[in-house]
Formats: C-alpha cells, sequence, structure tokens
C-alpha cells in the first residue's frame, strides 16, 4: 500500500512542489538546508497549512480534511507535551479524542509508555521529564492512536550530543517495528542515514536528489549534498581517464569514462606535502591554506587552488608541516580514490 | 442705552476710579455652593464680577454634605451656600461659621413627569400605585428628606422602585422615561429642560426649603465674602434666583 | 550572592505602596471602633453586603461565559477589524461609569431600544432590578476579563493546538482541554480583577439600577448615601467591604494563583 502526496504549497516568496511516495513500512526521510521547506512538506502532509495538496492514501484522499480528521500522529520538534497532564494524559489524549473511553484509552497508553520504556513515569509531568524521555512520550502519544502515517519534525534536534546518539537508535528501533508510513524531517544527514529506508532530498522546495542512503553517500548530485555527506564535489566533462572540472583544472582517473560526470574523493583521500611530490601519484597541484579546522580525530584543511580541495590529514601530519593559513602546499591523490558517475 | 450705561462703567473702572455705590472689594471669591444652585449662581456670579472689576468669583459646586465636609476638613472657602438648613449646621457646629446665616431662596418639590406624562399622574396620590415605577431621592439626601416629609404630612405609603443618590440621577431617569413619576424641587424641573415636565401639587407646602447663606470666619477674602453674600441678598440676586425656579423667603 | 537592589526601583516601589495603603490605614485610623459591631452586624448592612457578594459573583459569571469566548475570538481569529474591536472593547474601562449607566438605560431601559421589545413581548424590565444590577456590573467589570485573558491566549503557544489537532481534538475539545488549561493563570487573575470590579461598582449600578434596599442597594451605593448624612457609618460600610474583598481576594490566592503553576 502506498502513500501518494503531492504537495503544493505557495506563499509570498516561497513555494513547494513535492511529490512523495511512501510504501507501508517505510521511513523515508526529508533532508535539506534550513528554509528548503522540509517543515512546510510536514504540515501539509498533516494538514496545518493551507494549500492545494493531493494526498491519496488506500484509495481515499485526505484533500481538504482539517487534521483532526487525518489518521497521522506527529512528533514535534520541542514534543509540545501538555505541560498540564500527566505522561499518562498526554498519550492517552489522541485516543479520547478520537472516542475511545477512559479506562481503555488509558490502558492502550500505559502499553505505549511501557513500549518507549517510560511504563514508571505515567503519573509525571511534562516538566520533570528529561529531554529523552519527553522525546519517547512525544513519540508514544503519536502512535498511541494507530496512524497510518507517522510525521516526525526534527525528533533528535532538541537533544544534547550523547542522549541523541541513544534515542536515536531507539527511535530506529521503534521505526522498524511501526507497520505504518513514515516521514522524518531532518536536517542531519546522520538521522537521514540511521534512520531512514529512502532519503528525499530538497532545495527551495524542490527536489534535487532522492535514493537509499548508501546512494545519497556515494553519489551526492548537488554540492549541499556533497558537504553533508563529506565529499570534495565537482561537476566535470570526462574523456578516457581524463576528467576536465567545469571550474578549472585537470583530474586523472583510473576507470575511463565519457560524458559529463560528477566526481567525488573524500577528503581523507588527499595528501599534504611542502615539495613537489617525487613519486607517482597521477594526481598532483599547488593549492594554498585557506582554512584549519580541528575534528575529533583529523584535521581538516581547506586548501585554494585549482580545483579547490578540502583535505583531512593527521594531527601529526598538522605538527610536521607547521600548517598555517596562507601556506602553499602541494596537494596530492591518486587516481584510484577517485569516483566518477554520470550527470 | 443700559448697555452704553455698561460700557461708560467698564470703562471708567478700566481707568481706576472706583464705579460708584460699590464697595471697592476685589481679588478671588471662592463660593461652596449646593450643586442646586449650579445655574443661577454662575449667572449672579458673572454679574458680580461686572458690578465689581476687580473680583473673580470661583465656585466649587457639589452636594450640600461634601461641601460641608469640606469646609469642615479646612478648604479655603469664603461663602457657603447650602441647599439644607442641616448641612449649614454641620458647619455652624465646628465654628467654621460663627455669624447666622441668612435663608436667601425657597424652594419647593413638583412632582417630574416624562414629557406627554404616559403615566397620567395627575397628584401625588398616585406615587402609591405599585405598577407605576417610581424615582424618588433616597432619604439621606435634602430632596428626598423633604419628600418623606411631604408622604407623611399627605398619609401617603409611597412604592418607590429607587431611591436615587440626587437629583440629577432621578431626573436622568424622567427624562429617560425609565420612571413615571418622580419628587424633585420645582428649580430641578425646571432646569431639566423640554423632556421633563413638572406639576404642582398642594402638599407641597408641607416641605418647603430654605436655602442658608453664610460668610465663613477663616474666609481668605472676607470683604469679598460679604459683598457677594449681599449681592445674593440684593434685589438683583433674588431676581435671578426667582428666574431659576426659587421662590423668595 | 546578589547585588543589592537599585535605589532608583525601591525608593518609587516603597512610594508607591504608600501611595495605595496610607488612605486605607486613614479609614482604619478614623473608624469609630467603639460602634463597629453595632453597625456591621445590622441587618442593612448584611443585606447590602450579601446582595453585593451575590451580584459580583453572578456578574463575573456572566462574564466568564461571555468573555472567554470574546477573548478567545480577539486573540486567535482572524477577523477583519480586530484591532479596532480590541479598543472597543476596553471602552467600558474609559467611559465613565455613570454614562455606562445611561447607555445601558438607553439600550436595556424601558424604552431603550431593546429594552422596550423586552417590556411589551415578555414583560421584563430590567432597570431597577437585581439582574439589572448584575448587567451592569457585567458591562462594567467584562474588559478586565477579555484583556487579561487575551493576553494570556496571545501569550500562548498556538502550536499546541496544532499538537492536539494531530492528535485528532475537533478545537472544542482542544479548546477546553489544552487551550483553557494553558492560560488559566491569566483567567483567574482576569476573574479576580473582574470580580473586585464587580464589588466596587457604584456609577453604572445606581444609573442603570437604582437603589433600593435589597434589591438594588450593594455595600457602594450604601456607603455613598450614608457619606451623605453619616460619615461614620459609612466608614465602617467601606471597612467590611474591604475586608471582605481582602478576605475573599488572599483565600483565592492561596488556593489558585500561588500554586506550583
Amino acid at each position: 500500500m502506498t502513500l501518494h502526496a503531492s504537495l503544493r504549497v505557495s506563499r509570498a516568496g516561497f513555494s513547494l512542489e513535492l511529490d512523495l511516495d511512501i510504501e507501508a513500512g517505510e521511513v523515508v526521510a526529508l533532508l535539506g538546508p534550513n528554509g528548503a521547506g522540509k517543515t512546510t512538506a510536514l504540515r501539509a502532509l498533516a494538514g496545518l497549512v493551507g494549500s492545494s495538496s493531493q494526498i491519496t492514501h488506500n484509495g481515499s484522499t485526505w484533500d481538504g480534511l482539517p487534521a483532526e480528521k487525518r489518521p497521522i500522529g506527529v512528533v514535534f520538534q520541542d514534543y509540545l507535551l501538555f505541560a498540564h497532564m500527566t505522561a499518562l494524559d498526554n498519550v492517552a489524549f489522541g485516543l479520547r479524542a478520537r472516542g475511545t473511553r477512559k479506562a481503555e484509552a488509558d490502558t492502550v497508553a500505559l502499553h505505549w509508555l511501557g513500549q518507549v520504556g517510560l511504563g514508571d513515569f505515567a503519573r509525571a509531568k511534562p516538566r520533570t521529564l528529561s529531554g529523552g524521555q519527553a522525546q519517547r512520550v512525544a513519540l508514544a502519544r503519536a502512535l498511541a492512536t494507530s496512524p497510518e502515517l507517522l510525521l516526525l519534525d526534527e525528533p533528535l534536534a532538541a537533544l544534547d550530543a550523547s542522549t541523541r546518539l541513544r534515542v536515536r537508535s531507539e527511535l530506529g528501533r521503534h521505526l522498524q517495528d511501526y507497520p505504518g508510513h513514515t516521514l522524518l524531517v531532518t536536517h542531519d544527514p546522520l538521522d537521514a542515514m540511521v534512520l531512514a529506508d529512502r532519503i528525499v532530498i530538497i532545495e527551495d522546495g524542490r527536489v534535487v536528489q532522492q535514493g537509499t542512503p548508501r546512494d545519497v553517500v556515494r553519489q551526492p548530485r548537488t554540492d549541499y549534498v556533497a558537504h553533508l555527506v563529506g565529499l570534495n564535489f565537482y561537476r566535470g566533462t570526462a574523456h578516457g581517464t581524463e576528467v576536465r572540472l567545469d571550474e578549472g583544472g585537470t583530474l586523472t582517473i583510473a576507470e575511463p569514462a565519457e560524458g559529463p560526470v560528477h566526481v567525488v574523493f573524500p577528503p581523507s583521500a588527499v595528501s599534504l606535502f611542502t615539495e613537489k611530490p617525487a613519486g607517482s601519484p597521477r594526481n598532483s597541484w599547488q593549492a594554498v591554506v585557506s582554512g584549519i579546522e580541528q575534528h575529533a580525530h583529523t584535521t581538516r584543511v581547506e586548501l585554494d587552488g585549482n580545483p579547490p580541495v578540502l583535505a583531512d590529514i593527521t594531527t601529526a601530519t598538522v605538527a610536521e608541516l607547521r600548517l598555517q593559513p596562507g601556506d602553499a602546499l602541494w596537494v596530492s591523490l591518486k587516481a584510484t580514490e577517485i569516483h566518477t558517475y554520470p550527470r | 442705552m443700559k448697555r452704553v450705561l455698561a460700557v461708560a462703567a467698564l470703562l471708567l473702572a478700566g481707568c481706576g476710579s472706583p464705579a460708584p455705590a460699590q464697595t471697592g472689594v476685589s481679588g478671588n471669591v471662592t463660593v461652596f455652593a449646593a450643586a442646586s444652585l449650579t445655574e443661577s449662581f454662575r449667572k449672579l456670579g458673572e454679574e458680580f464680577e461686572t458690578a465689581n472689576p476687580g473680583t473673580k468669583v470661583t465656585f466649587n459646586f457639589a452636594g450640600s454634605s461634601a461641601l460641608a465636609q469640606q469646609i469642615n476638613q479646612g478648604a479655603p472657602a469664603d461663602v457657603f451656600a447650602s441647599a439644607a438648613p442641616a448641612n449649614m449646621k454641620q458647619v455652624t457646629d465646628t465654628k467654621a461659621v460663627t455669624a447666622t446665616p441668612t435663608t436667601f431662596a425657597r424652594n419647593t418639590l413638583q412632582i417630574a413627569v416624562p414629557e406627554g406624562n404616559p403615566g397620567k399622574i395627575t397628584g401625588l396620590a398616585d406615587f402609591a400605585k405599585a405598577d407605576l415605577k417610581i424615582a424618588l431621592c433616597a432619604e439621606q439626601v435634602p430632596c428626598g428628606a423633604a419628600s418623606k416629609k411631604v408622604f407623611e404630612a399627605a398619609k401617603i405609603t409611597a412604592a418607590p422602585d429607587t431611591l436615587e443618590q440626587d437629583v440629577k440621577a432621578v431626573l436622568t431617569k424622567v427624562s429617560l422615561g425609565e420612571v413615571d413619576a418622580a419628587l424633585v424641587y420645582r428649580t430641578d424641573v425646571k432646569a431639566a429642560g423640554d423632556k421633563v415636565e413638572g406639576k404642582d401639587f398642594t402638599e407641597a407646602s408641607n416641605a418647603v426649603n430654605d436655602y442658608p447663606i453664610a460668610a465663613l470666619d477663616k474666609a481668605p477674602n472676607a470683604a469679598a465674602a460679604k459683598a457677594f453674600l449681599d449681592y445674593v441678598l440684593s434685589d438683583k440676586g433674588k431676581r435671578v434666583l426667582s428666574e431659576a425656579g426659587f421662590a423668595a423667603p | 550572592m546578589r547585588s543589592r537592589l537599585p535605589v532608583v526601583l525601591v525608593l518609587p516601589a516603597i512610594a508607591g505602596l504608600a501611595f495605595l495603603l496610607v488612605p486605607l490605614a486613614g479609614l482604619l485610623i478614623k473608624a469609630p471602633w467603639a460602634t463597629l459591631p453595632s453597625q456591621l452586624f445590622s441587618a442593612e448592612v448584611g443585606q447590602a453586603l450579601r446582595l453585593s457578594l451575590i451580584c459580583a459573583s453572578l456578574a463575573t459569571v456572566v462574564c466568564l461565559v461571555l468573555g472567554v469566548p470574546l477573548a478567545w475570538l480577539l486573540a486567535r481569529s482572524d477577523l477583519p477589524g480586530r484591532g479596532v474591536l480590541r479598543a472597543l472593547v476596553t471602552v467600558p474601562l474609559v467611559l465613565p461609569p455613570v454614562v455606562g449607566g445611561v447607555a445601558l438605560l438607553l439600550v436595556l431601559g424601558r424604552r431603550g431600544i431593546v429594552g422596550q421589545h423586552l417590556d411589551q413581548w415578555f414583560g421584563i424590565s430590567l432597570p431597577f432590578t437585581t439582574a439589572g444590577v448584575v448587567l451592569a456590573e457585567a458591562f462594567v467589570a467584562m474588559p478586565f476579563l477579555v484583556i487579561s485573558v487575551e493576553g494570556a491566549l496571545r501569550a500562548a503557544d498556538p502550536r499546541y493546538e496544532e499538537a492536539a489537532a494531530t492528535l485528532g481534538a475537533s478545537r472544542w475539545l482542544t479548546f477546553r482541554r489544552v487551550t483553557l488549561p494553558s492560560v488559566m493563570p491569566g483567567v483567574i487573575a482576569g476573574t479576580v480583577l473582574c470580580w473586585a470590579r464587580a464589588l466596587g461598582e457604584f456609577g453604572a449600578t445606581i444609573t442603570f439600577a437604582g437603589n433600593f434596599p435589597g434589591r438594588t442597594t450593594t455595600m457602594p451605593l450604601a456607603v455613598y448615601l450614608a457619606l451623605e448624612t453619616d460619615p461614620d457609618a459609612a466608614i465602617v460600610l467601606s471597612i467590611v467591604l474591604l475586608l471582605v474583598s481582602v478576605a475573599v481576594l488572599a483565600g483565592l490566592r492561596d488556593k489558585w494563583i500561588s500554586g506550583p503553576s
């Protein structure tokens, strides 16, 4: 069973045109920069924003239905738990609103609180819960009504880094068990990679790329995606083992190709030298250090050259080279590290 | 011709020579007067200022009891004109006034009905009818006390729907037609204009209200206070008061 | 340790407090304590006090029933001319209450625009009745409730209402179970203000409902008339009104306002 959504929202200076198909049991992540229209898409699906969208599911259409008439569950970014109700009342709210009797609603709600590991917190008020606990109550609240479509709006954004890791894996487990359709809105590529079966990337209200996490990581199609997955990314034209890059420079590749291609390689594949390397790397060019950024175990060096490039090098190498912005260095890259795919 | 003389008098006054038959008073005179005297005393004040160049009359119009309290609290008044002897007594009791107050006007009650007399009121006896809407002044205020006296003398048990806090409130209800009849002073009926009609009744003679006036012992401007008092009691003063519906004492 | 409170705030605050409390102290100092008990338990005082409490409470109920939905409309709807409406709602605040009373007479009086039909068709006449007192008090007091509830509604995050909608709640259910509880402090504050204003109402009441003991003579009217002849009695009545309102408000505060929010 597929949920077809053809979302059309327009307002001053912005329009969203997004066609989405979500299979039952599938988790689709909507990934994109701020202002791309991710949340607008979610609100259009939920019926919270006026739109001329068409949504069909299982032979019925949701067009024009107000939010309260749609079989949906939403986990909001800051959860929006009702502060004056206990965790149990929060989770039971949707069932009560849909006409379930109190005793039965409480039983179901308690079951869901148990499912997210918060059976002991039924009587707790939201303000006494930690961020991770509140997120789980919000998930239980959204799932308690057994919705056809589960919408998650940046469900991990409000959590600190260490909590996020744990809550992410728990969320992944719940999403696997959930039989309905799931749309996850996020700007964090890691959330999308870990949680989604398929990633849809939008920029400026339009889809720029979609595919499995593996495809997206390996073959980004826009600068934004390449930046998200941390790859050096160029457009060029291949002729045999040589690629002429659109923005200048030439790279030698191992696998011959023809015609317009995307070119990617990881920053870790790049080596830096003070002298022109004497050995056999097929690609080397001069570049000037324009930025240095310390990461957990590596240092990312940004270099201006032809082409410009990002390099991840070890701290030992940084010390050895005594790197400073403005230093002129030699960039070296093995042809076998470069990956091309047709545009 | 009259006007020419008045202008001449003004011109003379302007030249600094005192007008004939004047007392030579000047400065500000502050008069605390009952609210029911508002229109007539404003007129008197203007005439007094014209007759006594260099004087300025400032009025404080309010309920007589409020004025009496203000005077007893030390308000800087020169003259107190009360709507009832009882309120004058409040200030003589505290020796704020030691001279004997003079009665300068009398007021009698009149039946006030809305324009056209929709309740078909003919006399005081109608005030006993329960199906008519009746407004009276509260007993605590002078017109209410007088009304009570009238009803007792006439042996009528009035059936009021409301006991208003002052005459103006009563007249508001009469002019809006909210009540069929009310008992107020004839000066009030006169001041209320076309929307209120007044009906005299014989029993009114049982409650004639005296208006006493006196200069205060601590009057900041004793000479002017005396001059104003004399002016109120003069023939000119009487004429203004009778135009407003007051009877002479 | 926190730094000391700034003098520039503390001095005006103390002056403000004194400005509010010294007149009350004056009332207490000048009160005729000897005759107080006999005044206090006189039938007239009891009657006026009971009438005041009943009317102020009924007026508050009227204000809640009409005012909370009105506040919701002003805060949440996209009605055209909402700004003008909001300003109009506050008119009874700036109108001298006596004028408010006259306005009520012009509409609901025996010859009023609506009142004449009430009288002809149903035989209902509101002036000079206890219902009239309730109406006059509600007219004057309602803006206090509307303004404070509307303020609370506008400060409340409307996304909670969206969350309720996604859970299948109708707008009415959302209003009852989500919106109203979240603005409860504002509603309570507005109710208290509204009740206090109704309790002290004088001008509109005496103009619209008149003054008749046991029917329309509330405490403020009794105080005013007592002031005409017997200032001591007026002070006693004022103190009674003061004590009762302070007791009620303090009781409410303990129960509703200072509790954990």
